[in-house]
């Protein structure tokens, strides 16, 4: 039985595992089975791969088999088949069409849930506000209001500043 | 400073302590997380890894949990270090493999060990004793809040935060327990178990993976979704599946010493015979035997014995924990000398095993 990553060598490492009730076997080299971190106590997952490597069909099929290029990294649609991985953070949109019917095969649901970094979550709170701000302004506005509307014009500046500092690094 | 100067003896780790030690070995909860505009370790070049790494090191070690940490380049470490470490459980062999542009920052007590330039930018994990999830959650989680004011977390709202492999978006959690189930092994129930978690997305490993079969009859209980699901969630769904586990492994262990005392007996006795007796033995006979003495303490058959000296056996049977006291190299030949030298030596003091009270003993009074 050859080796079902690189093709070239005689399989040694024969791995099953039963993922959504569905039986998945994997053979592989000693050199393919290293590099897959097969040895691996705390790295490997026989799905990860087993995603991975479904999942690079799955993307060229999405993508219409174009060859897609991160601008940000270069990163490939081929690289990803051989890698598993991608290259950058930016590949996320790049590659995002692909990735999607994988993700929902991999992950319980499709939309993060959980923490959030601190500070997003605050630009994420002002940017409600400042929301909210504006329709008083406006309405203050169309009412004639001009304490009111003075008062909203103030307060949305503020925010904007808060926004600025928080996003600046 | 020197690793193994700096590294807490066998003797002390292995005897700390949590909730259920009896099967739960140790709880770990791991957090990927990436910069934002450099790219993944994986497919960044050598100049940019490094860059990576100068601007993660500092800021993991100006953490307060880090104070005293040890902290140093992986291509500063030698290959036994190395392997000292992930015998340890300290890093993954992934790492291990790593060399400059990588690094390593672990803490005073070996409680938090944080990986950069592995599979992702950082790899940041907590371990504790026993079943802690949640307090190893909690404490990964403060590492996390802290070093996100420093560093610029690659995250998108929809996605969360980005990983170089899409199986561990979104939260970048992989909560982990190390189980010892050697009465599900025993009983033949070990398989039933195993397919029934998988069924629940969630992955069974062997300590040193090949497949099913644990060295040790110990096992890794973890995650495998991260996305779609909150990490309290995450952790609670492990408790849960882990409670479960954890009443199977007892009863499995009542029902053999009930319905099969002498098998029980029988693998415990010659355990503790080869164990303290041979003159030769590998790693893996080793690993598969102290498992024996492990249930043997368990179930009371060595009131002498705790179950830190059997904890701590494990981490010092193994090659590379061998290998540190010799300065010439040894052969695997040598090491199986060695090993069975320190066995005897460590055991010596030890009784053979006492009948398990009670149930053996009187049966006729039920």
């Amino acid at each position: 039985m050859m080796c079902c990553i690189c093709k070239e060598k005689e399989a040694t490492v024969h791995l099953t595992q039963i993922a959504a009730e569905k039986m998945q076997k994997v053979d592989l080299c000693e050199d393919c089975a290293k590099q897959k971190g097969v040895n691996d106590p705390a790295g490997f997952s026989l799905a990860d791969m087993l995603l991975g490597l479904g999942a690079s069909q799955e993307m060229e099929q999405a993508a219409g088999g174009s060859h897609l290029k991160c601008p940000h990294c270069g990163f490939t649609q081929a690289d990803f088949k051989k890698a598993g991985r991608l290259g950058c953070a930016h590949c996320y949109d790049t590659f995002s069409e692909g990735l999607e019917g994988l993700l929902k095969t991999m992950h319980k649901g499709t939309r993060h849930k959980g923490k959030i970094p601190a500070a997003l979550r605050e630009s994420q709170n002002l940017a409600a506000r400042l929301k909210q701000l504006q329709k008083r302004l406006d309405k203050a506005v169309a009412e004639e209001d001009f304490e009111q509307a003075a008062l909203a014009r103030d307060e949305i500046k503020s925010t904007k500043e808060k926004i600025a500092e928080i996003t600046a690094p | 400073m020197n690793l193994h100067e700096f590294l807490v003896p066998p003797a002390e780790t292995a005897r700390r302590e949590g909730p259920n030690t009896r099967i739960v070995m140790s709880s770990r909860v791991r957090l990927a997380r990436n910069l934002k505009e450099l790219a993944f370790p994986g497919w960044a070049k050598k100049a940019e890894r490094i860059r990576a790494l100068d601007q993660i090191r500092p800021a993991v070690e100006s953490l307060p949990q880090m104070a005293g940490a040890f902290s140093e380049s992986m291509d500063n470490l030698n290959a036994l270090d190395k392997q000292i470490l992930v015998e340890r459980h300290l890093i993954s062999r992934e790492h291990a493999a790593k060399s400059a542009g990588s690094g390593l920052v672990l803490n005073r007590e070996e409680s938090l060990c944080v990986m950069i330039n592995e599979e992702d930018h950082l790899r940041m994990q907590a371990l504790r004793p026993g079943l802690q999830l949640k307090q190893a959650w909690a404490a990964i989680d403060a590492v996390d809040s802290k070093l996100e004011k420093k560093l610029d977390y690659a995250f998108n709202a929809e996605l969360g935060y980005l990983t170089a492999c899409p199986t561990n978006l979104g939260t970048g959690i992989r909560v982990s327990a190390m189980l010892h189930l050697p009465g599900l092994v025993l009983a033949e129930q070990i398989n039933q178990i195993i397919q029934a978690v998988n069924k629940l997305g969630l992955a069974v490993r062997g300590l040193y993976g090949e497949g099913t079969e644990a060295l040790g009859n110990v096992f890794q209980v973890s995650n495998q979704m991260t996305l779609g699901e909150s990490e309290p969630e995450i952790v609670e769904r492990l408790n849960k599946v882990l409670a479960q586990i954890i009443e199977h492994e007892e009863n499995a262990r009542g029902t053999l010493q009930e319905k099969k005392p002498k098998t029980v007996c029988n693998h415990i006795g010659r355990a503790y015979g080869i164990l303290a007796n041979a003159h030769s033995i590998s790693s893996k006979e080793t690993m598969n035997l102290l498992s024996f003495l492990r249930l043997g303490v368990d179930l009371g058959m060595f009131p002498e014995m705790e179950r830190g000296l059997v904890d701590e056996l494990f981490i010092l049977t193994q090659p590379a924990h061998l290998q540190k006291n010799f300065s010439e190299k040894l052969g695997a030949d040598e090491r199986d000398l060695l090993r069975a030298d320190m066995l005897r030596e460590r055991l010596r003091s030890i009784s053979r095993p006492v009948n398990p009270p009670v149930k053996l003993d009187k049966p006729s009074e039920e």
